[in-house]
């Protein structure tokens, strides 16, 4: 008898949803779905924001969307766009591609985006792009590739904050090959990014005529590095060339070191991310030698880097931001200058705005390079420090060499098929 | 108030089930026509057809058959390759190219299903298994016609023109009913074969393989079938998905894919038409919910398969078939 | 390539492959015993490794943390077959599956909430760092150590199950359930302690690799799937056919790796789906089991 009062009343109550109109009950279907706040349309300047929030990397991906909220708030501070408040929608990508292809369609198609900004993959930032280029939005990628700047993949609304493998490897390359041996091994991850950063290296090297004695590729996360170090050791290089990236970087260090070749061989990766090396631990990293986009020492020279670190700081206990989250401070904060440069969020006045500013935001200045987009930036040489020599436990690195923002670090536009 | 002067709600819904059961083709169509508008957005309901056909056509092998595949990521990720490859270096259109991903599917579930027919239980799952690895491996070295790990980009098929009309697939409601119009085919096709000679067969073999091969039925030509027309359903829905997301991601044919699909097969109940279906809802519906809310979306994920397998062994589907006829 | 280098190459291997060993005995016994697929075996080598983090911080001592890691871990897997296994025996294989697969999920989620997502460190312990000289090349002291561990807890463990008089009721168990009933044999609690003896060996086998590897909330999952390499190619539920296997998948793995490295890791699919044609129980598996 309960159960047959219930079901009344079940029915009763469809019967008034029906009765307060159709678009009352399209609401009162939709609303159990989507449990996200909703926001009026047309009010504010919405940035999609696809990260690897949970996987191996969620801790710099959010990292990377608590710096972008800075760009966002400093923006909003400043009264908005006319008023217009500007807002961040961060979605998961879980690193994988087709969650973020999926994820873009969401804050496309749903969320109604006005430009979506991120990724911390290769391959992740390559489907965003895909997404974003059919439907006309502007995408500004955060994570590291050269293919996104190749024909096959640019679109004019294609942009490009973070550095890419070419220069990094390239600055690298230059400056350990000047100073060091002309014997190098090469330790590649077999995938896009690895080989692109091999390249970089080969190309830095012609001019000093290094020599390569070794060239191993690894599966992608692989975790036993056992089986591939003997053969590099077995070459005697003087310089080791780390063509991977996060967890396969750390563990290669790690079994490279047990291994004794530390002492025989000088190591060298180009993304050498702050993160990372806290994560490892001074003695695993100590000595090596690596490029960055970032470090918050730069603070003693550039002013935006003060601002930026000052800001992150306060809301930080004191901590300073990392390399890849000043990419998303970067990222968003320069669609928001150009939205207010345009003043409009007009996709074509702010590609306009993007490709004729220049801007500096926590680096020092940068431009895209007109031709693919590509942000044109500062390479920093860094060192991993020893434990004896850290200030502090955020004193990791030491700057080696500041090789300053030029286009001629990049792949020529003709070389890029663009 | 008798029971005779209204219907027992029990009995009431017993016969809306059964109504169900009897047309259950159509029955899913009515659900899928209004899945758009009720969903948060058209990109997930895609999604879900997608991979509620990929659940289907795995139960086949799965629930109808009573093996277990851990390698049906391989004909799901061949697929959508097949068309990825045909759109992107090819330039072929758009229904070559799914014709091609749909085939090539077919082929490789030819190749796996005559190899690891040959074993038995817990170690045809580890065949599979291993021999979706190896399809893994070569799509990802093939790095010139796959992109490796970057994944296969710009599969763009944009404006379809039949003729009388055309179809635009940047709009996300004409995309889903696109995607619709193939699912519902596969479905009702899915639904024929079932009802045929052959289905009774299958039955036949899973309740008792020996019974079967004494009536004199060819019992690993019968599941080699299975898993050949598994492998095309799957394949389909691979192709649906490349023209979906303009994009083949390398990580549709890791075994993570293959143990997607397994669970929601189970998630939904196995043993039913509608099952795998239902699971691919509950699964995908869940993690679009529970991903936006927290970063723990695991936890959620984990408790509800913990809690479903202690609790509702049917599976959703299952379980309301079994509240329902009890 | 030198012979001293594909000598040394081998060597790494079989360091490699005592990894694989541990990892596929515990699973190997828990699935020849309980018929169990134990898809958490990845999580309790996660959570061996984390609760190694946890014991080093307030034991202080590498030793007594690595003793400890086994009896926790074993511990949490005896919880888990009394409340949550327990009650899925005689429905098939798909439901432990299920379940052990949500747990997996659970335990890795619970880990990233305690311990973060980044990661914590792990050094080898003072006494074990660096390499020694084996006339063929150089090799890390620490790889060697877990070549000895390893060896020193497959004899234990051959000793306890063919030795002792426990160790033949859980042989009897494996081969025939009914009759251990008819017995007055109870089964449930042999089957318990195998479960705990699994996950513990799972957990020291974490505990063991934190230092080679990086200790994160992920590293269980691509050794589950080696794990379950190892298994199949052995033979599920045969403790001499998981020895076998797991030095042999180190030996290819590692062969691999020197003439055509980035196969490598399709290398160990390969042998199993070799194997599995050839031989589909493993190679000592027995006939007819699940069959």
């Amino acid at each position: 008898m309960t159960k047959e009062r219930h079901f009344k009343k079940g029915v009763q109550t469809r019967r008034q949803i029906l009765k307060t109109g159709l678009a009352g009950s399209a609401a009162v279907l939709a609303a159990p779905w989507i449990g996200r706040p909703a926001f009026a349309q047309g009010e504010s300047i919405k940035i999609g924001f696809p990260v690897p929030l949970t996987g191996p990397y969620g801790s710099e991906a959010q990292e990377q969307a608590r710096c972008a909220q800075i760009a966002i708030d400093k923006f909003n501070e400043a009264g908005g766009l006319d008023g217009r408040m500007a807002e961040l929608l961060v979605r998961d990508d879980k690193l994988k591609s087709g969650e973020a292809a999926t994820r873009t369609l969401e804050l496309i198609e749903k969320d109604g985006v006005d430009f979506v900004c991120g990724s911390l993959s290769a391959s992740v930032q390559l489907a965003v792009n895909t997404v974003c280029a059919e439907r006309g939005k502007i995408y500004n990628s955060i994570s590291q590739s050269d293919a996104i700047n190749e024909a096959e993949n640019f679109s004019k609304y294609t942009f490009h904050e973070a550095m890419n493998p070419h220069m990094t490897a390239g600055a690298v390359g230059d400056y350990v090959f000047k100073n060091s041996g002309k014997r190098v091994a090469f330790l590649i991850a077999d995938y896009a990014y690895g080989h692109e950063m091999a390249r970089g290296f080969k190309v830095a090297g012609e001019k000093y005529g290094i020599e390569v004695v070794a060239e191993v590729k690894h599966p992608l996360a692989s975790k036993d590095f056992s089986t591939f170090l003997p053969q590099i050791q077995a070459a005697r290089p003087d310089v080791l060339c780390l063509c991977n990236f996060g967890f396969d970087q750390l563990n290669s260090l790690k079994q490279a070191r047990s291994f004794g070749m530390k002492e025989q061989m000088m190591m060298v990766a180009p993304a050498l991310l702050y993160n990372q090396r806290r994560a490892g631990g001074a003695s695993v990293y100590s000595g090596v030698v690596g490029a960055t986009n970032y470090y918050w020492k730069l603070e003693d020279e550039i002013a935006t880097a003060k601002a930026f670190n000052d800001v992150y700081r306060a809301g930080n206990d004191g901590a300073p931001p990392s390399d890849y989250g000043a990419y998303g401070y970067a990222g968003v904060g320069v669609l928001l200058n150009a939205v207010t440069a345009a003043g409009s969020t007009d996709t074509d006045g702010v590609i306009e705005q993007l490709e004729a500013m220049k801007y500096d935001l926590y680096k020092g200045e940068e431009h895209y390079r007109t031709c693919d987009h590509q942000a044109v930036q500062s390479v920093f040489i860094i060192e991993s420090k020893d434990e004896a020599d850290m200030e502090n436990e955020y004193d990791v690195f030491r700057i080696l060499e500041k090789d300053g923002a030029s286009e001629d670090m990049l792949r020529s536009c003709e070389s890029l098929g663009l | 108030m008798s029971d005779t002067a209204e219907p027992r709600p029990k009995a009431y819904w017993s016969r809306i089930v059964d109504a169900i059961a009897r047309h259950r083709a159509l029955a899913v169509l009515v659900v899928l026509l209004i899945f758009p508008f009720v969903l948060p957005y058209e990109a997930l309901a895609s999604n879900i057809v997608i991979f509620g056909l990929f659940a289907l056509g795995f139960n086949l092998v799965f629930g109808y058959t009573g093996v277990l595949s851990f390698g049906h990521a391989a004909f799901f990720g061949v697929g959508a390759y097949g068309t990825g490859i045909a759109i992107v270096h090819l330039g072929l259109p758009w229904w070559v190219a799914m014709l091609i991903g749909v085939l090539a599917a077919g082929v490789t579930a030819m190749i796996m299903g005559a190899l690891a027919i040959r074993t038995r239980g817990i170690y045809f799952a580890m065949v599979t298994l291993a021999l979706a690895q190896c399809v893994y491996y070569i799509v990802y070295q093939m790095k010139g016609w796959s992109g490796g790990e970057n994944g296969l980009n710009g599969v763009i098929v944009g404006q379809i023109d039949l003729g009388f009309a055309s179809i635009d697939l940047l709009d996300p409601m004409q995309k889903y009913f696109f995607t619709l119009t193939f699912v519902a085919l596969a479905i009702f096709i899915f639904s024929r074969i079932l009802a045929s000679g052959f289905g009774a067969v299958l039955e036949a073999v899973r309740e008792n393989e020996d019974r079967a091969r004494a009536c004199g039925y060819d019992v690993r030509l019968t599941k080699w079938l299975a898993f050949v027309i598994s492998g095309l359903f799957c394949g389909l829905a691979g192709a649906l998905n490349a023209i979906h997301l303009s994009v083949v991601p390398i990580e549709i044919l890791h075994y993570h894919m293959s143990g997607q699909v397994v669970m929601m097969a189970l998630l939904g109940g196995m043993g039913t038409f509608f099952g795998p279906f239902a699971g691919a809802i509950v699964f995908l519906l869940l993690e679009d919910v529970v991903t936006t809310m927290t970063t723990h979306w695991q936890l959620i994920l984990g408790l509800v398969f913990m809690a479903c397998v202690l609790f509702f062994p049917r599976g959703v589907w299952g379980s309301v078939l079994q509240w329902v006829r009890r | 390539m030198t012979v001293n280098l594909v000598l040394l190459q081998l060597f790494t291997g079989l360091a490699l492959g005592s990894v694989f060993v541990l990892l596929g005995v515990g699973l190997s016994l828990i699935f020849g015993l309980l018929t169990v697929v134990n898809f958490a075996h990845g999580a309790f080598y996660m959570v061996g490794a984390y609760v190694g983090v946890f014991a080093l911080a307030h034991l202080g001592n590498f030793w007594l943390a690595m003793a400890a890691v086994p009896i926790i871990v074993g511990g949490m897997g005896l919880v888990v077959e009394r409340f949550l296994v327990r009650p899925l025996y005689g429905r098939g294989i798909d439901y432990p599956l299920l379940l052990t697969f949500g747990l997996g999920l659970v335990l890795v989620e619970l880990v990233r909430i305690i311990y973060g997502l980044e990661g914590v460190p792990f050094d080898v312990p003072e006494v074990l760092q660096g390499a020694v000289d084996l006339g063929i090349g150089w090799f890390p002291l620490y790889r060697l150590f877990l070549i000895v561990v390893t060896a020193v807890l497959v004899f234990a463990l051959w000793l306890f199950l063919e030795k002792t008089s426990y160790g033949l009721v859980i042989r009897a168990g494996a081969s025939d359930p009914e009759i251990m009933r008819v017995l007055g044999v109870d089964i449930s609690t042999v089957w318990l302690v195998v479960f705990g003896i699994g996950t513990g060996i799972a957990g020291l086998a974490g505990v063991l690799s934190a230092p080679m590897t990086s200790v994160i909330p992920d590293m269980g999952t691509t050794v589950l799937v080696q794990a379950f390499v190892v298994t199949v190619v052995g033979g599920m539920g045969s403790l001499l056919g998981a020895v076998v296997a797991g030095l042999l998948v180190g030996v290819v793995v590692s062969m691999t790796a020197l003439f055509y490295p980035e196969l490598s890791d399709l290398a160990m699919f390969m042998l199993m789906a070799a194997v599995l044609l050839v031989r589909p129980q493993g190679l000592f598996g027995r006939k007819g089991l699940m069959g």
